[in-house]
Parts: C-alpha cells; sequence; structure tokens
C-alpha cells in the first residue's frame, strides 16, 4: 500500500470514529495547553516578582531602626517603635571619610494621609524625604520640580504628588496643580485643618516597586513629615545609594563601624539598626521564584500525565474493538508492517492536531492572561517558551503514539483468527 | 497439481498444560474448480481445519501444499500476500468495518494489494453479488443478508484462486441464506473454487463433494449424488 493510500486510510477511519478521535485530541488538547498555561504563568509572576525590586536599582543599601532577629518577625511587628535611628547618623554617613562609596544618602519617614484640595479629600500615603531621594531614586518629572535642598531644610511647605494622587484631586476640574494649595493630614492626627503644602511638582507614573504603589503617594520635606505631620524627631529609614553593587559588603562594613560609634554600641549583638541589600534581596527572590517555577514545571507534568492518561483510557477502551479489527485486516491480506504504520500514522495524524490546537489555545490563554495583569495594573510578562512547547508537544506524542500503537502491537503477535476472536 | 492438498495434518491447542487435539491425520486434496462442503457437527475442528487452509490459523504438525508449495516454511508477509491475493474469506458474523460504507469494506482488500483502480474492482465485485444500488450505503444500514453478499464481493474483489466460506447463512433467514448459496453455486459455474463449512446438510447439499468430519478426523468423503441447485429472483443476480 503506497503512502497516499495509507493516508486515505487513516482520514476514513478517524472520521468514521469521530467521537473517540476529538475524545483523543481533547485529550492532548488539555494536556500541551496546560502546560503552555503553567509554565507562561511561573515565567510572568518571576518577572513580576523580581521586576518590583530590580525596578529599585541593585545598588542600594536600606537602613532601618531594630535589631534583625532571624528567629522571629522584626520588632515593629509587636508594635515596638525604635526610635534610635536618628537625623545625625544620615548626616554621618554622608561624610565621604566615613563611608566612601555611598553616592547619595536619603533619610525618610511615611505615614498614610488624607489629602484635602477645595472640597475634594482623598486617602493616601506621604514620604518626608531629603532632596537627595532623586539622587536615590530613579524617576522623571511630568511637570515641575523636586524640592531642592534649600526648600527642604527650609522646611518649605512644598509638597511633589505622584501621578495618581494628581489625577485624583486635580483631574475632574482640569486646573495645573502646580502652584495649587493642598492640605496634607496625617490619618493618626485627630483634629481637623492640616498643613498647608503648595504643589511645585508631579512625578510621572512609575509603577509599584516592592508591591507599594508609587504612584499613591505625596513627597514632602523630611522635617515637616517629622515634626508637622507624624510628630517624631527618629528617622523610619536611611537609604543609600552605592557607586556600584560591587562596594556592597565594604559600605555594610563602613556604616555598621560609624552607626555603633553614633550609638555607644561595643558589641555586634547589641546594634540597633539592620542594614538591607537589595541586591541580596534578589538574588533571595531569584531562588524562591526559580522553586515556584520548579513547583509549577511539575503541576504541568501532572497536566501532561492526566492527558496522557485521558488518550490511554480511550485507547484501552478500544482495544478489543480495534483488535478484531485488525484480524479482519489481516485476514484479507494486510501485513504487520502495514497495519504498524497504518496506526502510527493515525496516532500521529490525532497527536499532531491535538498538539496544533494545543499550543495556539495555550498561548491564547497565556495572552489573556496577560492582558488581564496589564488590566489589573501589574508587571506581567508574556512569555512562551520553546522548551514548553517542545516538552509539551514531545511528551504528548510520545504518549499518543505508545497508547496508539498498543493494539496493533498486541495484534501483531495474534494470528489473524485469534485477533478477530479478541474479547 | 491439485490446488490444495494436506497430508497428517494435525492442530493441537495447548492451554494450561492440557492439550486438547483439534486435528489429527487429516488428509485430503481440492482440486481447481471443485466446490466442497466440510460438514460435521460443532467442536468437530471443520472451522479450525478452514482457518488453517486459508492461512488464518497455522498447523501444529502435517504438510499443506497449497498451489503445489508446501506452505511449512512461508512468513508471514508471505502468508498476508496469498491471504490478500490468492484466498477469500466470508465469515459467518460477516466481519465488516462498522461505520464504514460498502464500497469501502469491499475496496479493504485491495488497499493492501498492488492494484490501482480500487474503485472499478470493488463496483464489479459489489455488482455480481446483486448490490450495485448500495455502494454508499453504511454497513449498519443494510439487511444481515446484504451484509453477507458484501462480505462475498469482498472475498471476490481480488479475484482469488479459492472462496472459504464459513458456515455463510448461519447469521442468515431461509431466503437470504438462498441467496447466498445462489451466488456461492453461480462464481463456482464461472470457474471460482469454493470451500464451504456448515453443520446443515441441506445447506452442504449445494456443493459438488461432501468431506464429513468428526472428532478432528475425516469419516468420509463423497460426492454429492442429488445437488441442489438454488434459484433466486431473476432481477437480483444478472
Amino acid at each position: 500500500m503506497d503512502f497516499l493510500g495509507t493516508i486515505k486510510l487513516v482520514f476514513r477511519t478517524l472520521l468514521a470514529r469521530k467521537g473517540r478521535s476529538f475524545l483523543t485530541i481533547l485529550g492532548i488538547v488539555i494536556g500541551v495547553a496546560g502546560v503552555i498555561i503553567i509554565i507562561a504563568l511561573g515565567a510572568g509572576a518571576q518577572s513580576l516578582i523580581l521586576g518590583q525590586v530590580t525596578k529599585l536599582g541593585s545598588n542600594i543599601l536600606s537602613v532601618q531602626p531594630g535589631k534583625s532577629n532571624e528567629k522571629g518577625p522584626p520588632s515593629e511587628v509587636f508594635g515596638i517603635t525604635v526610635t534610635t535611628l536618628v537625623n545625625s547618623d544620615a548626616d554621618s554617613l554622608r561624610s565621604k571619610s566615613q563611608v566612601s562609596h555611598a553616592l547619595a544618602v536619603c533619610s525618610m519617614v511615611r505615614g498614610s494621609a488624607s489629602a484635602t484640595w477645595q472640597n475634594k479629600n482623598i486617602d493616601t500615603n506621604f514620604m518626608g524625604v531629603e532632596s537627595s531621594y532623586s539622587n536615590v531614586v530613579d524617576f522623571t518629572m511630568r511637570q515641575g520640580n523636586f524640592f531642592n535642598q534649600q526648600e527642604q531644610q527650609g522646611n518649605a511647605n512644598v509638597a511633589v504628588l505622584g501621578s495618581t494622587v494628581a489625577s485624583e484631586l486635580f483631574d475632574s476640574t482640569g486646573v495645573d496643580p502646580i502652584g495649587q494649595v493642598i492640605k496634607v493630614k496625617s490619618s493618626s492626627q485627630k483634629e481637623a485643618g492640616g498643613i498647608p503644602l503648595r504643589v511645585i511638582g508631579v512625578i510621572t507614573s512609575r509603577g509599584s516597586s516592592f508591591f507599594q504603589d508609587n504612584d499613591d503617594q505625596i513627597f514632602i520635606p523630611l522635617t515637616i513629615g517629622q515634626e508637622q505631620l507624624l510628630g517624631i524627631h527618629y528617622l523610619q529609614s536611611i537609604n543609600i545609594k552605592l557607586d556600584s553593587a560591587d562596594n556592597a559588603s565594604q559600605t555594610i562594613a563602613d556604616i555598621t563601624r560609624v552607626l555603633k560609634q553614633n550609638h555607644h554600641i561595643q558589641k555586634d549583638a547589641d546594634v540597633d539598626f539592620t542594614i538591607y541589600n537589595v541586591a541580596d534581596a534578589i538574588s533571595i527572590l531569584s531562588t524562591i521564584t526559580n522553586a515556584l517555577r520548579l513547583f509549577l514545571t511539575a503541576m504541568a507534568a501532572i497536566s501532561l500525565v492526566v492527558g496522557g492518561i485521558g488518550i490511554l483510557n480511550i485507547m484501552l477502551a478500544t482495544v478489543a474493538e480495534r483488535t478484531r479489527e485488525i484480524g479482519l485486516r489481516k485476514a484479507v491480506g494486510a501485513t504487520n508492517v502495514a497495519i504498524m504504520r497504518q496506526f502510527l500514522l493515525e496516532a500521529g495524524t490525532l497527536t499532531f492536531l491535538g498538539g496544533v490546537f494545543g499550543i495556539i489555545i495555550g498561548i491564547i490563554i497565556s495572552y489573556l492572561i496577560t492582558l488581564l495583569m496589564h488590566y489589573l495594573g501589574y508587571d506581567w510578562a508574556f512569555v512562551v517558551s520553546f522548551s514548553s512547547i517542545f516538552l509539551a508537544v514531545g511528551v504528548s506524542i510520545l504518549t499518543g503514539v505508545i497508547f496508539g500503537l498498543y493494539p496493533a502491537l498486541k495484534a501483531s503477535k495474534l494470528n489473524p483468527i485469534e485477533a478477530l476472536r479478541y474479547e | 497439481m491439485a490446488l490444495i492438498e494436506v497430508k497428517n495434518l494435525q492442530k493441537d491447542y495447548v492451554n494450561d498444560d492440557v492439550i486438547t487435539e483439534v486435528l489429527r491425520d487429516v488428509s485430503f486434496k481440492v482440486e481447481e474448480g471443485e466446490f466442497v462442503a466440510i460438514m460435521g457437527p460443532s467442536g468437530s475442528g471443520k472451522s479450525t481445519l478452514m482457518h488453517i487452509l486459508s492461512f488464518l490459523d497455522r498447523s501444529t504438525g502435517g504438510i499443506y501444499k497449497f498451489e503445489g508449495k508446501d506452505t511449512k516454511d512461508f512468513n508471514d508477509d508471505y502468508l498476508a500476500k496469498l491471504r490478500n491475493e490468492r484466498v477469500g474469506f466470508v465469515f459467518q458474523s460477516f466481519n465488516l468495518l462498522a461505520r464504514t460504507s460498502v464500497l469501502d469494506n469491499v475496496r479493504l482488500p485491495l488497499i493492501y494489494s498492488k492494484k490501482k483502480d480500487y474503485d472499478k474492482l470493488a463496483e464489479k465485485a459489489l455488482d455480481s453479488v446483486g448490490l450495485s444500488h448500495r455502494l454508499d450505503y453504511f454497513t449498519n444500514q443494510i439487511s444481515g443478508g446484504e451484509k453477507q453478499r458484501v462480505a462475498i464481493a469482498r472475498a471476490l474483489v481480488n479475484n482469488p484462486a479459492v472462496i472459504f466460506a464459513d458456515e455463510p447463512t448461519g447469521n442468515l433467514d431461509s431466503k437470504s441464506g438462498n441467496t447466498v448459496m445462489f451466488i456461492l453455486q453461480k462464481l463456482n459455474d464461472q470457474g471460482h473454487t469454493i470451500i464451504l463449512v456448515t453443520h446443515e446438510t441441506d445447506t452442504a447439499n449445494h456443493a459438488k463433494r461432501i468431506v464429513r468430519i468428526k472428532d478432528g478426523s475425516i469419516i468420509s468423503d463423497e460426492k454429492v449424488a442429488k445437488r441442489t441447485i438454488a434459484t433466486a429472483d431473476k432481477d437480483l443476480i444478472k
């Protein structure tokens, strides 16, 4: 029998058994699409999580008050406020002779606040920062300027708005935010009113980093945040931008030495601050997200097995019928090779069709998930890896062909009459 | 040279160390153009004998010469070729492919042969069993008698040296059975060698010669004295 004849025969056979062909294809489609979607989800989640961190830049150190305790959560969790990190610490760190690799140092306090303009009132967050904030974190101004050192040190009543805050307060009226005076009140303050601040700039939208929305923020001079909104005299963090990530450990040692001196601490065990390295965070998160991907790949493998078992079921359910059919084909003169070729082509056709539909459906669903994530505001990457396609299609074809050939292999060992009588 | 010659043919089934002797010491010849009925009660081994003769099964002893050649050394592929080109088989239970058209069923042996013109040969075979009007019907849409005629057309399509029919009327009513016997007799008249297995004397009497078999051995082998000639509707067979 020629090749073309075999193909015609295979298509006739498959069309004569539409239900079975459909179910077999469906099993493969589920397996293949499942693998592609799951692996795309893993890659997307990894890019989202790492993107949150790497957006900050990898050469940033953050000093936070309180000793890190590896055996438990930080002290803030228990409502204990550590007040030992103060403005003079930041000034010491700014000294080039003490911490040589620090490009910029920025102290910070933060809190939640309500902002009022005319009769509009919104709940948002504020960050009290130094003018060096713009040297530590990358961002661009959409309008106006960030406050300068003079405005910060002079406690000027100025504010720079994140894009979300600006649009919530001003978009509906069409008024240019620059020059407008808003009133900001810390959520912890009971009395009415608030501090009047003149808007001098709006920052271009930059999404979130470390799962904190950077656009839903009001940036104000540090001491206004400290004294007028929070009523505190300590700092919540000091961020240091390094000249190079390679100098991180050197700088951590410098900072530790300076702060121990400032705080009159002798023993390492008694330190009352913690230094976080963003590069370390990235490597830890990479480990976690790689584990996540591995886990998802295992799930994908399960989905393949499920699809394979679906195929196996359908094939086994028809072994008796197919064995009798093979018996008949052999009785009218089919050789074992011809039977094998027919069954191989049959299984190949089904798995090929299933694979193609599975890839198409998998890619479409992965893309829809990406669209949904973008709609929800996440920085989600659309990743369909070739390895996932090869894995999925390879395993599906293998299962399809093995189980598709099973009756043919079984029947090839029988006399035609035995195959015809197979129960 | 006889078309078929068996000498001391033996067939044993081994099941859980129990040997069942199905055929013992069977010897006979069939010449070209004969119409032989193999008769015997159920369990006598007549079907097994036919399966061996038609290469659907293998003997466990003795000699089987087909067209003068000893079949002992034939390999699987050559046996497939013989089943395809030299013999046709009609089963009691039809064994047609379900959900497949009448024409496709008759074409089946042809797709495993080197012949071209599948459709023409298949249509010719179906015409000779009076089923030209059923080509595109599915096999589940036609009657039992028609199914058996499709099976005969399939056995016939490759113009084999011999047609084997295993209880071809066993699943049919008497009228359909009569039509089937009419067709077999007509094919024999046209020169086809026919070997028929049956347990009914009435059916066996349509043949020219009856070989009786009992408990795996031939007990008689004689010509039919008063042969039954089947008649059928005039419009059925041209």
